[in-house]
């Protein structure tokens, strides 16, 4: 598994509608206005073919922050 | 799972036929015009082709099978069986395949009957339809695979509304013992409401409830017979089980993935879809879509992208691996070769 900065380097890249550093580890993602739930299938799909980690909608809810989720991959890899 | 192989089916030609209004959705006025870039460029669905009213299912695919008949100089008389898959039928009854029995001009002694799936449907209609012929009592027939799913869902719904289009295909089989065609099959009903109808069944009659708007989250809005998709759910349902049961098919006839001309898969949306291509590691170039000019297309997906994406196919021997998944829920693949293929242009009408 990436560390923390390498997994958000990545996970921007396929996150690119968000303006250059509006996307941090700690950033409460779903209340940036650009938040949309395209962007839920997006991040399943990266964790799926980056990592080959199974992550889903009900796991992203309970997800606030990329260091959420680079924990919650963490328990699974 | 079922895995199995069918001897006795040919498949002759396939054609297409959608309706000629399209809808582009970059003009979507519930979505922003950044929100409109990235639901294209997410899901690869640019423009779909929307039925008229009263334009059916029945409608798409009869003028599909009338081309493909004159294409093929086959006469609808000597069609023998004729099933329909489709979820959106002219009627609630009779069966859409009897009325187009008639409609084609097919003698009274052929078998016609429909088959209710969709996204997976077009595989399984292949198995039944080549299990029947595998009888030798059926010489041709013809599998019509379509649907009008739009007419399920509501414009308030920014989640499904832009994903659909409708479609209607066919599909020539002719009896030869000297062609295969092998499946893997699979349904789990615990998901039935990942993709659902909820109302204008017996279970939940229409009523006076049925057509009243809930708003859910993310200003979603739909009705009891709209179409409700939890997309994340069938996200992970589709690139867990269409991947295992490709490879199931693979390993089941020996076939490399080398081997393969072409991975069609059903035309859902393009990350779900490239996330299966990934995982099984299939070259991008052996994997063809239709999602930028048609969009989902339910059951007539995979038959709609080998009629308009693999016409370069024609006239050469190819090996065709087919999977669909989706509402059910429900998965299959089916592997075949073919050689002389008729794929006429896509009829807009």
């Amino acid at each position: 598994m990436d560390s923390l900065e390498i997994f958000t380097e990545k996970l921007l890249v396929e996150l690119d509608s968000f303006p250059a550093d509006s996307l941090k580890p700690d950033t409460h993602y779903r209340q940036l206005p650009e938040w949309s739930s395209m962007h839920v299938l997006i991040i399943i799909a990266f964790c799926e073919t980056e990592y080959g980690i199974t992550v889903t909608g009900e796991d992203l809810r309970g997800c606030s922050t990329l260091r959420d989720l680079h924990n919650l991959l963490l328990t699974r890899q | 799972m079922a895995t199995f192989t069918t001897v006795g089916s040919s498949i002759a030609g396939i054609s297409a036929a959608v309706p000629a209004v399209r809808i582009d959705n970059m003009e979507y006025e519930l979505l922003t015009p950044s929100e409109q870039q990235l639901f294209v460029k997410t899901t690869g669905i640019r423009y779909r082709h929307v039925a008229g009213p009263g334009q059916t299912t029945g409608d798409l695919c009869y003028a599909a099978a009338n081309q493909l008949l004159n294409k093929l100089n086959w006469r609808a008389e000597d069609v023998d069986l004729i099933i329909m898959v489709s979820q959106s039928p002219d009627y609630f009854l009779p069966a859409t395949a009897i009325i187009l029995q008639d409609r084609l001009g097919m003698k009274k002694s052929s078998v016609a009957l429909d088959i209710n799936l969709g996204c997976s449907g077009y595989v399984y209609g292949l198995s039944v339809i080549s299990a029947m012929m595998q009888t030798g009592a059926f010489k041709k027939a013809l599998l019509l695979a379509g649907d009008v799913s739009t007419a399920a869902t509501n414009k308030k719904d920014k989640s499904t509304y832009p994903l659909f289009g409708d479609a209607g295909t066919a599909t020539a089989l002719e009896y030869n013992r000297d062609y295969e065609i092998a499946f893997d099959l699979n349904s789990d009903g615990s998901g039935q409401r990942a993709i659902y109808i909820p109302h204008g069944g017996i279970r939940h009659p229409i009523d006076a409830t049925t057509f009243e708007e809930q708003t859910l989250e993310g200003g979603i809005i739909r009705h009891q017979r709209n179409l409700w998709l939890d997309g994340s759910e069938v996200f992970n349902f589709s690139v867990r089980e269409a991947p295992t049961s490709i490879q199931t098919l693979l390993n089941f006839t020996g076939t490399s993935a080398d081997e393969i001309d072409y991975l069609v898969l059903h035309q859902a949306n393009k990350l779900m879809d490239e996330t299966i291509r990934k995982k099984l590691k299939f070259p991008a170039e052996k994997v063809p879509y239709t999602l930028h000019d048609f969009g989902n297309t339910s059951s007539a997906s995979i038959p709609l992208t080998i009629a308009h994406a693999c016409r370069d196919r024609q006239a050469l021997t190819t090996k065709w691996l087919l999977s669909g998944f989706g509402v059910g829920l429900s998965w299959g693949s089916a592997q075949f070769t073919s050689h002389q293929l008729v794929l006429p242009e896509i009829l807009y009408i």
